[in-house]
């Protein structure tokens, strides 16, 4: 398990990232907590050339209230997200998902930024991402510019993020009161990984009776990770009832062409997609009804 | 001899050295000027090898040395194989392979440099000229006809037929009211020590002295074999296992890459070490189990078992290991489990595929046997409309049956089965589990509780039943300052020896345990013995400790004895001193006695001097240890998720050492047990890759798949050895997975289900609910 060979750099500032990664384009890897890359290399399967090791940036990893919305740095682990008060207070679905990533080790190593630029299909903060809407913020060598989560995930393994770019920050809105998340997962067994997970994201009306709107996030079913539209569809505006979120869970696979392998066939994955999909909504419609543990 | 250290929960003195990561494993260790092996494995499961091209990897570098099959042929003698059954095939692994490759990670080259990462690059610049062949994966497709044999000279793939008969069978199945049968496979799978193998071996030229450090549970059984295989004196090999970070079984052995690598530190007259990565130690180290059995059992209304019949198709890859042809007919000896069954009757084929061998594996054998047994108790419970509990109880032996005769020929030593059934039956509530089930059941929720009454075969054991010696050493030395040394060969690799054995010599000896320092895994230290494995350390091992301490007290006795004016048999050993009965003033303190022996100035007439004793304790039998294991379980009916809700283990091993070590033993297998039942599983694909190859992908137990386990004992000493201990380190993984997927089963009795194979994931028992919801009983 050794890695080919490699030249390492360790930039303290991000704009000496950001010039490295211009300058060596394809040939460089951004190294993060290390927990998806260094695998890879390790089994050979991948060899940069160059490794820019961005773990030592200064100031990449927080939390914190930025012009009304919760900025995350790149490089805040699983673990800081986790326990984080003032996301469990205004963002809960995060913490709620980066509580099930991997085990404690990895929580304590991985980084929200390299997680989601290396857009594992079974990678979990995808599905609250999409759920919430989020904003991600990639800079390169001339600026910063803003990725609609919607738009981020491009296919396995594969982001919008260009050659040259850094993801620096992810940008949520707070949740709205009458608001409530939930992040239900089926992992694999072996690597932890989502199988299937659903991130839902509700926020009620009429006296908490309906769902005014819902935001569905799906992992592990597909190439990437997506938003069930027609699940969405299919609660809002709905008075709440079990048989509205059992049958707009159905539509959960949608449209979506199910990966299969050692670990779950497609057949499987689309029916816990259905199950982890209503499990989460009902999950979150609890939480923004303040009943339960929804709300971390 | 008062008890006051033996049986009671002594922390082990290993850890603190452990858990601070202060001592040292094989990889840990660093010679002065070491050089590293690394190895060109096989991407082929089955391939001609036209040629081996080393001259780009030669010349990269920091490359001193690199050899290919042809390189060594003849230098180098093939890996050994101690069992010997009848009319069994040859199938010898090449330390490197020469003319064809037979499983993926079968080592084809060996680059040696002077960093391992020089070692591992200069691999990427062999060219290996392979010509695929078709891979042969399936072991009943390997011994159909038209199958290629793997092996040159072979007519077909079938390794050796093994049989086992005793009892009148035909009569068994003539007078039975019903026979029944199933096939049950023992999936393949895989040991995953949390250290990997590794090997250091450094040559002296001056002195003609190998020295090899290996991660081995037997190092003198290692040392003569690297003797054998490199024509090497074996005096002058000295073999040491350092701190050995599990093994399971799979240390039990003699790799292609301890005699290798032994072989390339003569060659360059410099220390080499290899350090195993996970992925080699998934492909080319042992795998465990791998069974089909198709199973026959003839039973009476009442539930009364006559006979047994059983077709084992055993996989044992590509070659023979150090055991690989044994491990199947342990499976045949125990196959008739904790009951009184008059008739038996085993043919095992071992098969020859393209995969890694089979071996030994946390029971081996053994495991297999009680699913075996274990699922037909069950099955003629489910057929008999009986509960599994009854069915057992009603073909128990009787505690007075014992020594009990197998119709195997086996002569169980002690045992009182019905003792430990009932003990489980009251820890778990039986009763109220299957009320509080059928109430659940009424709400569809489908709990199910599963029971298994083992018996295992351990305390390995006489020499006469077995491959290489089943007797032990052991050397007491009390050295002149009073400090005890205990050299053992039962080398241990987490078992705690070092805490037991000091308990031992404590009470015989009536001194702190901390005055003793138990020695091991140095060939050049400890005289030569056979090693851990088969829950064979405390039993074997640890009488042949209790033996020379016994020596050494006699000779303390008698020096004591003649120092303050007594009679030797009057001598009480107690806090530190040596007193006479009939007076407290006749005593001296343990020390001044010790001291006495080495002085030698008033030693008794004719008495040697020196305090040192040694003892080969051969066992007269196997011992048994037997217990009851209840499991209940609750399916997610939507997911088809296995959720352990209690754990019940009453183990019976016999007189107990320290409850603490005996206590973590047992969860420790039921772990491993539940890893097999619900996560675990080898998987080769067609083209012979192992694509469960990595811990990404072949899934271990975690902390949180799990209840809390909870035991209890019963105690029946045996008559084998004067400690009355049987063994422990494989009960677990032995009596538990009967009981996991009897509970499985019983969980899905409503859906008409009454066998599902290991493992139990999700999709399999998610299908199985589904394929039957229409028809939910």
């Amino acid at each position: 398990m050794i890695p080919a060979s490699f030249e390492y750099h360790a930039p303290k500032t991000l704009d000496e990232a950001l010039r490295l990664v211009e300058r060596h384009g394809d040939e460089a890897k951004l190294l993060a907590g290390g927990h998806s890359l260094l695998p890879l290399m390790k089994l050979r399967l991948a060899a940069p050339r160059y490794v820019i090791d961005i773990g030592h940036l200064r100031g990449m990893s927080y939390i914190r209230e930025e012009n009304g919305q919760i900025a995350i740095g790149a490089l805040t682990t699983h673990s800081e997200i986790e326990h984080s008060e003032l996301l469990a207070a205004k963002c809960p679905l995060l913490p709620q998902t980066a509580a099930q990533i991997g085990d404690v080790q990895v929580r304590n190593r991985g980084t929200i930024g390299g997680s989601l630029a290396h857009a594992d299909p079974g990678g979990d903060y995808p599905a609250a991402i999409l759920a919430l809407d989020a904003e991600i913020i990639a800079a390169n060598t001339s600026g910063t510019r803003t990725i609609p989560a919607r738009d981020f995930f491009v296919d396995m393994l594969t982001t919008q993020l260009h050659p040259g770019e850094i993801l620096t920050q992810i940008r949520i809105a707070p949740r709205p009161p009458q608001s409530g998340t939930a992040y239900e997962k089926l992992h694999q067994p072996a690597s932890g990984f989502a199988i299937v997970g659903v991130a839902a994201n509700v926020l009620l009306g009429n006296g908490r009776k309906a769902i005014e709107r819902a935001a569905i996030g799906i992992t592990g079913l597909a190439a990437k990770a997506f938003r069930a539209e027609a699940v969405e569809r299919a609660l809002n505006g709905k008075t709440i009832s079990d048989k509205v979120i059992e049958d707009a869970s159905r539509n959960a696979a949608q449209g979506v062409e199910p990966l299969s392998d050692l670990h779950a066939s497609g057949e499987y994955r689309r029916e816990m997609a259905r199950v982890f999909t209503r499990r989460a909504i009902a999950r979150a419609i609890e939480a923004a009804r303040g009943v339960s543990r929804g709300g971390v | 001899m008062t008890t006051r250290y033996i049986g009671k929960p002594l922390k082990r003195k290993e850890d603190p050295r452990l858990i601070q990561g202060i001592s040292h494993y094989v990889d840990d260790l660093n010679l002065a000027g070491m050089h590293y092996a690394a190895f060109l494995r096989s991407p082929h499961a089955h391939a001609n090898i036209r040629s081996v091209d080393l001259s780009k990897a030669r010349h990269a570098s920091g490359v001193v040395l690199a050899l290919s099959g042809a390189d060594i042929d003849g230098a180098i003698q093939p890996v050994p194989c101690a069992a010997q059954i009848p009319d069994m095939k040859s199938a010898a692994r090449p330390v490197l392979a020469r003319d064809r490759v037979r499983f993926v990670g079968e080592a084809v080259a060996v680059v040696v440099a002077s960093d391992r990462y020089a070692a591992r690059d200069a691999l990427d610049l062999i060219e290996v000229d392979y010509e695929p062949l078709t891979p042969i994966v399936n072991p009943e497709k390997a011994i159909a006809k038209g199958a290629t044999p793997l092996h040159a000279g072979h007519k077909d793939n079938v390794a050796f037929k093994w049989e086992l008969e005793g009892g009148d069978l035909k009569a068994a199945f003539k007078s039975a009211d019903k026979v029944i049968r199933q096939r049950l496979v023992n999936q393949r799978l895989i040991p995953v020590p949390i250290e990997t193998r590794g090997v250091i071996a450094d040559y002296q030229p001056g002195e003609g002295q190998l020295t090899v450090w290996s991660a081995t549970q037997i190092p003198h059984l290692l040392r003569t074999q690297i003797a054998s295989m490199l024509n090497f004196p074996e005096t002058l090999v000295r073999v040491v296992a350092p701190e050995v970070g599990g093994g399971f079984g799979s240390k039990l052995n003699v790799y292609p890459e301890e005699a290798l690598v032994a072989y390339l530190a003569i060659q360059l007259g410099k220390p080499v070490k290899w350090s195993e990565s996970r992925r080699e130690n998934f492909q080319a180290t042992i795998h465990g189990r791998d069974q089909i059995d198709d199973v026959e059992v003839a039973v009476k209304r009442d539930g009364s078992i006559l006979g047994l019949r059983c077709h084992v198709i055993a996989d044992l890859g590509a070659y023979y290991q150090l055991l690989t042809p044994l491990i199947p007919t342990l499976t045949g000896l125990m196959m008739t489990g904790c009951y009184k069954i008059p008739a038996a009757r085993m043919e095992i084929t071992g098969v020859f595929t393209n995969k890694m061998a089979t071996d030994a594996y946390r029971g081996a054998g053994r495991p297999e046997a009680t699913y075996l047994i274990e699922r037909v108790m069950d099955l003629v419970a489910a057929e008999l409309k009986k509960d599994p509990v009854e069915v057992r109880r009603k073909n128990f032996p009787q505690p007075n049956d014992f020594p009990y005769a197998t119709p195997t020929g086996l002569i169980y030593d002690s045992g009182d089965y019905e003792k430990a059934l009932d003990m489980a039956l009251k820890v778990a509530d039986y009763k109220k589990l299957r009320q509080e089930q059928a109430k659940l059941r009424k709400e569809g929720r489908y709990m199910g509780i599963g029971v298994s009454t083992y018996v295992e075969i351990c305390g390995m054991g006489p020499s006469s039943a077995m491959p290489a010696g089943g007797w032990e050493s052991a050397t007491v030395r009390v050295e002149p300052t009073g400090r005890v040394s205990v050299m053992t060969g039962s080398s241990p690799h987490g078992q705690g020896q070092e805490t037991t054995f000091a308990q031992m010599g404590a009470d015989v000896l009536g001194i702190d345990p901390s005055q003793f320092q138990v020695v091991h895994g140095d060939t050049s230290i400890v005289p030569y013995g056979i090693g851990t494995f088969g829950s064979r350390a405390t039993a074997v091992g640890g009488t042949a400790v209790y033996k020379s301490l016994l020596k050494v007290k006699e000779k303390l006795a008698h020096i004591a004895a003649h120092l303050v004016g007594s009679d030797p048999e009057r001598m009480v050993f107690a806090d530190g001193k040596i007193s006479a009965k009939e007076s407290p003033k006749k005593s001296v303190a343990f020390g001044q006695a010790v001291s006495a022996a080495y002085v030698a100035k008033t030693l008794p007439a004719d008495m040697e001097p020196g305090l040192e004793a040694t003892t080969f304790f051969e066992p007269s039998n196997f011992t048994y240890p037997f217990g009851t294991h209840i499991c209940v379980v609750e399916i997610d009916r939507e997911i088809g998720d296995v959720k352990l809700v209690r754990y019940v283990a009453v183990d019976d091993c016999g007189n107990v050492l320290n409850p603490l070590l005996v206590e973590g033993q047992v969860q420790g297998g039921i772990v491993q047990s539940v890893g097999q039942a619900l996560f675990e599983e080898a998987v080769y694909d067609e083209q012979g890759q192992l694509i469960t190859g990595e811990l990404m992908d072949y899934a271990l137990p975690h902390a949180s798949d799990l209840c809390w386990i909870e035991t209890a004992r019963t105690v029946t000493p045996t008559p084998v050895n004067p400690l009355g201990v049987k063994g422990v380190g494989e009960a677990g993984t032995i009596g538990a997975t009967p009981a996991l997927a009897g509970a499985v089963a019983d969980a899905l009795a409503p859906f008409g289900v009454h066998h599902v194979d290991m493992p139990f994931k999700r999709e399999k028992i998610w299908q199985l609910m589904r394929k039957s919801s229409g028809r939910v009983q």
